[in-house]
């Protein structure tokens, strides 16, 4: 037990310093979702945005449930890529040659996501606040917003990590990764409303997993609890649903690829 | 524990789908010899010594490292190797130091030993003065020697190096090969791939030559060339010989002191019991048969003529 954490440290403090030397990519990691989301789009359509369908006056606070929940959507589908460059140069094999639990790479890799979406999350909502949204739920309600992220993000990782396990290139997975992500976004509720959604688009986002989560969030920071506790139930059962089984693909990739 | 025998492995196969990657493959290495897989890629070295490492399950046959089966005892046999792989696994945005480090907490060594043992091995290495720098700022001999390093940090029974020095300049070279040899003296048992035949002769005390997924010789160095008895001789012609030089070709078959002798294009390659007899005489046979010679080299079996031996073409090196 004892060995398996000193790997797993030793593993995610390998991580962490990666990032930390690439300044440029961490500076776009931590900045890109506030500076572009929240705050150009939030700004841009603060008039455009109909405050009877978004139900607030600040359509800000209406987008910061939708950007926390990109953030855990991009972070948790890009959460593979350095295993992916790990096996495309040969060091996933060095690391394999050694006496470690097969689990200790891959939850040094969760350990990590996580870490980072948590901090970026803080962050997102900390900018909001200097414009002038402030979660109806406090304290408590944000701790709420990050276990459900954190949950929504162990099934995109276990995806991400699939995909860096099967593919043959990092062309491929980053065209899948494309291909994913900004539909996952626009066919959810992240910068609209559902009601406000034509009815194919609601149709389709009816079984985007994110749309839950959003739907879970955003009464945890514009309602309050009473409207916000039967969402994030539902939530969290799909979640339970949606993890178990990106966690049961991303075993069977990693077991295919690693023996 | 000790062993007798470093390595076995019996009737090893391994396929993808249809594609034969290696088969029949049967060998054994001995404690503290410098063992080396000699062959051209794609011959299938690589493929072995993924399965001797464990992170490539053989599709049939065994092969057991330290008297531990690499299938059922991973585990056993991942605690007593060392493995330099062939690609600069190197990761760009750790120092040397973190490398070691790193890999000190995989294989579960208390903090102090870590320190003193990477001291070591970057004191072994040369990469002292270095150790400190992000290993994007390295040279390709620095990373190698790195790679050697990380290779060695588990302090292993059995090191196994895949193209140690593929694409380093002759320097560099030289150097790595000074390191094998010092873990040699050290007790170690290596385990190497090579397509440089020099390398494989110079530094491998037996060595196992692989072609088309399959060993087709084995055995020391000196051995394998004193087997193929006499010396070769190779005699070109020029292009428009191409009559004379087939006169002469039938011609030798008359001759005493020759074994054997094929043509290859403009060349003939010949070889001979007694080279100091054989020459004239095929130098007489020449001028009878009217056929103008270019060239005549003349050298002691090498390895290559080996290769070309028992698998019936020539061996390409890889281009620098």
């Amino acid at each position: 037990m004892s060995h398996a954490v000193q790997e797993v440290l030793a593993l995610t403090q390998r991580w962490i310093r990666r990032l930390s030397r690439e300044k440029f990519s961490m500076l776009f990691t931590l900045v890109q979702p506030m500076l572009f989301w929240l705050i150009f789009f939030g700004n841009l359509f603060q008039r455009a945005a109909n405050t009877q369908l978004f139900q607030t006056e600040n359509y800000m606070s209406f987008l910061a449930a939708g950007v926390v929940v990109m953030t855990v959507l991009n972070n948790g589908l890009a959460g593979g890529v350095d295993l992916l460059f790990d096996k495309e140069n040969g060091f996933l094999e060095r690391l394999m040659s050694t006496p470690i639990h097969r689990a200790s790479i891959i939850v040094s890799r969760y350990l990590f996501v996580m870490l980072i979406t948590c901090l970026q999350i803080l962050v997102i909502l900390t900018v909001a606040f200097f414009f002038g949204v402030t979660p109806e739920t406090g304290l408590a309600g944000v701790a709420v917003i990050l276990v459900i992220g954190m949950l929504f993000g162990v099934g995109l990782t276990a995806i991400s990590m699939a995909m860096a396990f099967s593919v043959k290139s990092h062309g491929d997975f980053f065209s899948v990764l494309g291909f994913l992500s900004l539909p996952m976004i626009f066919l959810s509720s992240a910068l609209v409303p559902l009601t406000a959604m034509p009815a194919w688009m609601r149709a389709v986002a009816y079984f985007n997993p994110m749309t839950w989560v959003i739907e879970a969030i955003r009464p945890l920071i514009l309602s309050g609890w009473a409207a916000a506790i039967p969402q994030v139930l539902t939530a969290l059962a799909i979640l339970l649903v949606f993890d178990a089984i990106c966690l049961y693909g991303g075993a069977r990739a990693f077991r295919r690829a690693i023996g | 524990m000790s062993s007798s025998i470093a390595i076995e492995v019996v009737d090893l196969e391994k396929t993808y789908g249809t594609v034969t990657a290696i088969q029949d493959l049967s060998f054994t290495v001995l404690p503290g010899e410098i063992f080396g897989l000699l062959g051209p890629n794609g011959a299938g070295k690589s493929t072995t010594l993924r399965i001797l490492i464990t992170i490539l399950p053989p599709t049939r046959g065994q092969a057991r490292v330290w008297g531990y089966d690499v299938v059922k005892e991973a585990d056993a046999v991942r605690q007593v190797i060392g493995y330099v792989p062939q690609e600069r696994a190197i990761d760009r945005f750790l120092t040397g130091r973190e490398h070691l480090l790193l890999l000190a907490d995989l294989y579960h060594l208390p903090k102090r030993e870590a320190l003193n043992r990477i001291n070591e091995l970057l004191k072994l290495v040369d990469l002292e003065a270095h150790a400190d720098r992000l290993a994007k700022t390295y040279s390709g001999g620095m990373k190698r020697k790195l790679d050697i390093a990380c290779g060695l940090l588990p302090n292993p029974r059995i090191v196994f190096l895949d193209e140690p020095t593929l694409g380093l300049d002759v320097q560099s070279r030289l150097r790595i090969w000074d390191y094998i040899r010092e873990l040699r003296r050290r007790g170690l048992t290596i385990v190497m791939t090579t397509n440089y035949l020099e390398e494989a002769d110079q530094l491998c005390d037996r060595l196992a030559i692989i072609d088309g997924g399959r060993i087709r010789v084995m055995g020391s160095p000196k051995e394998l060339k004193t087997a193929l008895g006499g010396d070769t001789l190779c005699l070109r012609a020029d292009p428009s010989q191409t009559e004379p030089l087939d006169r002469l070709h039938a011609a030798l078959k008359t001759l005493p002191f020759i074994r054997d002798s094929r043509r290859q294009g403009y060349e003939l390659l010949i070889r001979v019991d007694a080279p100091d007899k054989a020459l004239p005489a095929i130098l007489e046979a020449a001028h009878r048969v009217n056929c103008h010679i270019e060239s005549i080299d003349y050298h002691r079996p090498r390895l290559d003529d080996v290769f070309l031996a028992y698998t019936g073409h020539r061996f390409q090196e890889p281009t620098q």
